[in-house]
Order: C-alpha cells, then sequence, then structure tokens
C-alpha cells in the first residue's frame, strides 16, 4: 500500500472523515471505562483521600501537552523537508488541541494544590515549564493567526514549533535548576508506595482515552482547514 | 564571507550611529524600568539587594526586545534585504553579522551600564564584574534568538507585540542563568558555573541560530 497516496489534501480528506467516528468512538468508551474505574473502583488514597482523583484528568493531560507538542514539531519538521501541504495542515490542527491539554494540566493542577498543598500556584519546576510550554503553544498559534498567506503561515509556525522543540529541554532543565535553588524542600510531590494496579489502570484508560480524543479532533480539524484552504 | 559579515557589521554600526536617537531609546527605556521597581516595592535596601539581579536581567530582556522590531525592519522596505538573499555571500552569516551589530548597539552599553543601576539598589561592588561578565554573555544570546523571531514576524500585522510573545519564552534559560550568577555569588559560591552554561548557550546558539535565522528569513521574503 502506498502510504504517500494519502499525504495529498485532497485524498487524505475522505480518509479522516472515515476515521475520526471510530477515534471519537473509542475515546468516548475509554473514558467511560476510565472514569468508572478511577471514581467507583479505585480506592481512596490514603495520604490525599478523594481529591487525588484529579490525576485521572491532570496526569494524562500532562502527558498529553508535552506529546502534541513534539508530534507537531515532527509534522512541522516534515512539512519543512519534504514540503507537504497536509503536514503543515496537521502541523496547525494539532496546537489547538496541546494547548487546551496544557491548559487543563494547569487548571487541575491548581485545583489539586490547594487542598493538598495549601495553595492554588507554586513556583514548582513542573508547574513553571508546563507554563512556559503553554506560552510556546501560545506563540504558535498567535504567529499562523497573523501570517495571512497560508502556506507562509504554516512554514513560519513550523521554524517556531522546530525552535520551540530544540529549546524545550533547556528551558525545562533550567527550570528544574533555578527552582532547586530558589526554595528549599518545601513542596515536593512524594509518591507514597508504588501506584495501586486499579488506580495505575484508571490513569492508563485516561491517557488511551485522551489519545484517542486527540486524534478525533485533530482529524475533524485538519478537514476544517482542508475546506477552507482548497474549497 | 568574513568581509561580509564585517562589512555588514560597519554598515549596521553606521546606520545605527546616524540615528543616535533609536539607540539611546533603548538604553533610557532599560534605565527607566529598572528605577521603576523601587517605587513599586519600596525601598528597604536588604530587599532591593535581594532583587536587583533579577530586575536587572528583566529590564535588558525587555530593552533588547524592543529593539528587535527594527533588526530588519528598514532593510526589508528599502528592498535591501532582497538583495542580501540573492547575494553570493551565504545568507546566515549576513543574518549573523546584524545579529551581532544589533548586539553591540543594544546589549553591550547594557552591560556597561548594568553597574550603575546595581549601585542604586545598593549591591556589593564585588559584584559588578559577576553582572556586567554575565550580560555579556548573555545578551548576544538574546540578539540571536530574537533575530529569529524577528525574521519570522517580518512584515507581520502586529508584528511587534507578536515578536515578544515569541521570543521572550524563550528567553527564560538566559533570565534564568543569568541572574542566578549574580545570585550565587551574592551567596558566596561563585557564579562560575552559570557563567559557564551561559557562555555554552552562546556557543550553542551561534552554532545553530544562523541557520534558524536564515531560514525564517527566507520564510518571509519568498
Amino acid at each position: 500500500m502506498n502510504w504517500f497516496w494519502y499525504a495529498s489534501p485532497q485524498t487524505f480528506y475522505p480518509l479522516a472523515g472515515r476515521m475520526a467516528p471510530w477515534f471519537a468512538g473509542a475515546a468516548f468508551l475509554l473514558a467511560a471505562a476510565g472514569l468508572y474505574v478511577g471514581f467507583f473502583v479505585a480506592p481512596t488514597d490514603a495520604q490525599q483521600g478523594e481529591v487525588y482523583r484529579v490525576i485521572y484528568i491532570h496526569v494524562p493531560a500532562a502527558w498529553m501537552s508535552m506529546f502534541i507538542y513534539v508530534v507537531m514539531a515532527c509534522w512541522a519538521a516534515l512539512g519543512l523537508a519534504f514540503n507537504t501541504r497536509l503536514s503543515g495542515m496537521m502541523a496547525s490542527a494539532l496546537a489547538p488541541t496541546g494547548a487546551l491539554f496544557t491548559f487543563i494540566a494547569l487548571w487541575t493542577g491548581s485545583l489539586w494544590g490547594r487542598p493538598t498543598w495549601g495553595t492554588y500556584w507554586v513556583w514548582d519546576a513542573r508547574l513553571t515549564s508546563e507554563l512556559i510550554l503553554l506560552f510556546l503553544y501560545l506563540g504558535f498559534i498567535a504567529l499562523q493567526a497573523a501570517i495571512d498567506d497560508p502556506r507562509r503561515a504554516d512554514r513560519a509556525g513550523a521554524l517556531l514549533a522546530i525552535v520551540g522543540a530544540v529549546n524545550i529541554p533547556i528551558i525545562h532543565y533550567s527550570v528544574v535548576w533555578w527552582s532547586t535553588l530558589h526554595q528549599g524542600a518545601s513542596v515536593s510531590v512524594t509518591k507514597g508506595a508504588s501506584m495501586q494496579s486499579q488506580m495505575l489502570t484508571g490513569m492508563l484508560l485516561m491517557a488511551l482515552a485522551f489519545w484517542m480524543y486527540s486524534i478525533a479532533v485533530t482529524l475533524v480539524r485538519v478537514r476544517c482547514i482542508i475546506k477552507e484552504r482548497e474549497g | 564571507m568574513l568581509d561580509a559579515a564585517l562589512c555588514v557589521v560597519q554598515r549596521d554600526l553606521l546606520l545605527a550611529w546616524r540615528r543616535r536617537g533609536d539607540v539611546a531609546t533603548a538604553l533610557l527605556f532599560f534605565v527607566i524600568v529598572a528605577s521603576l521597581f523601587p517605587l513599586g516595592i519600596g525601598f528597604e535596601p536588604n530587599l532591593l539587594r535581594a532583587i536587583a539581579p533579577g530586575v536587572i536581567w528583566v529590564a535588558a530582556l525587555l530593552s533588547s526586545m524592543l529593539s528587535l522590531a527594527r533588526l530588519f525592519a528598514a532593510d526589508h522596505a528599502d528592498g535591501t534585504l532582497e538583495q542580501m538573499l540573492l547575494g553570493a555571500s551565504p545568507l546566515g552569516v549576513i543574518a549573523t553579522a546584524k545579529a551581532a551589530a544589533h548586539w553591540i548597539v543594544s546589549g553591550l552599553p547594557l552591560a556597561l551600564i548594568a553597574p550603575l543601576i546595581a549601585l542604586q539598589y545598593d549591591v556589593p561592588a564585588a559584584l559588578y564584574p559577576v553582572l556586567a561578565l554575565s550580560l555579556l554573555l548573555g545578551t548576544p544570546v538574546l540578539s540571536l534568538i530574537g533575530a529569529i523571531g524577528a525574521a519570522l514576524t517580518l512584515g507581520v500585522r502586529g508584528g511587534g507585540i507578536l515578536l515578544s510573545l515569541l521570543v521572550l519564552p524563550l528567553y527564560v534559560p538566559v533570565l534564568i542563568l543569568g541572574a542566578g550568577s549574580v545570585d550565587m555569588a551574592s551567596a558566596g559560591m561563585g557564579g562560575e558555573g552559570q557563567l559557564l552554561l551561559l557562555a555554552a548557550l552562546l556557543v550553542g546558539s551561534c552554532a545553530f541560530a544562523p541557520w534558524a535565522i536564515a531560514a525564517a528569513l527566507r520564510i518571509s521574503m519568498e
């Protein structure tokens, strides 16, 4: 089978239309199963009580926020290297979902932090890197929104995504180093014993659900972009 | 190749000299921003001493960013940039030369003025060399990374404010290491580690930024 057949927006459009409902359905089923395991099967945490259950949203969202940026940068690099139109469209279709998950991770993190740490926000290394990741996503979206010519917007966004992807490890380690310098051990996300298996199951189910959701939403969004640009 | 780079640096410096007001404005901005903090926070000496490195570095970041929008704009408007793209010398070299000229005009003076601001903040004189050195190593990185953003936003709607959104998150490591070196030195632990890391960032961005700037210019000009 020739995969490059689907590298053209015209042939990808119907394929995306056929695949999107399946991924959406899988996302729905996995989310239902994950939430059921998370809220009814998994036991209450011995130290944190019921509030720990936010991890079923928080942790998968944080994973996805980082993973989507990598995928976006890969599409961007493909687009620059092979000059394919679809790659740039995929990168722009992924960005809002990535930004959304970054925001959800920050939001649920602060909801969890209030009862557990006693504050909505601490300048912890992970929180700070996640915040900067959100800024990177918003910069990418803003740059593409500001350029009228879609091809130039794709290529400019692609370059920015690659520069961002190269910088993310540097930013992350500098922030880790900075937070260990500035604050002592006032707050640390210590894991107790190893995670209970039901908790892990719930979290993995939710992670898969988020994964399927991202694919479904990206496919729908890329269809809109194709329709907008290619009529 | 080196001739072309030197020629571009000379030309940009000459242009900056002809319009001294623009250069002075960015410097003045740096001084004013740094002077506003005590007015907002209060003049308790221990507090000022503690925030001085951070304030000076943030002011340097903003001031360096303000002048970025002008980096390619004039050459873009009068067609010089197009000739540079078509010319025989590699675009990366020319772009680096322009970033170097930007640093000489906007970064180097900051490193020289910073001890004066530090004096206002009652920072011990022993820290001035560390502060100046951190700015000397860090501000060229700002110019190089900023040039990527400036090239990407060339001729784009709302370019200036967009540029800050693109570039400021990428400035974070420089800010952390730069302000951190002075913090460490004032804690008596020596800032050499941070200064070395800043130097590493400088070497890394010298190696990679020219490609990115050249690619961004090609995207913007096509």
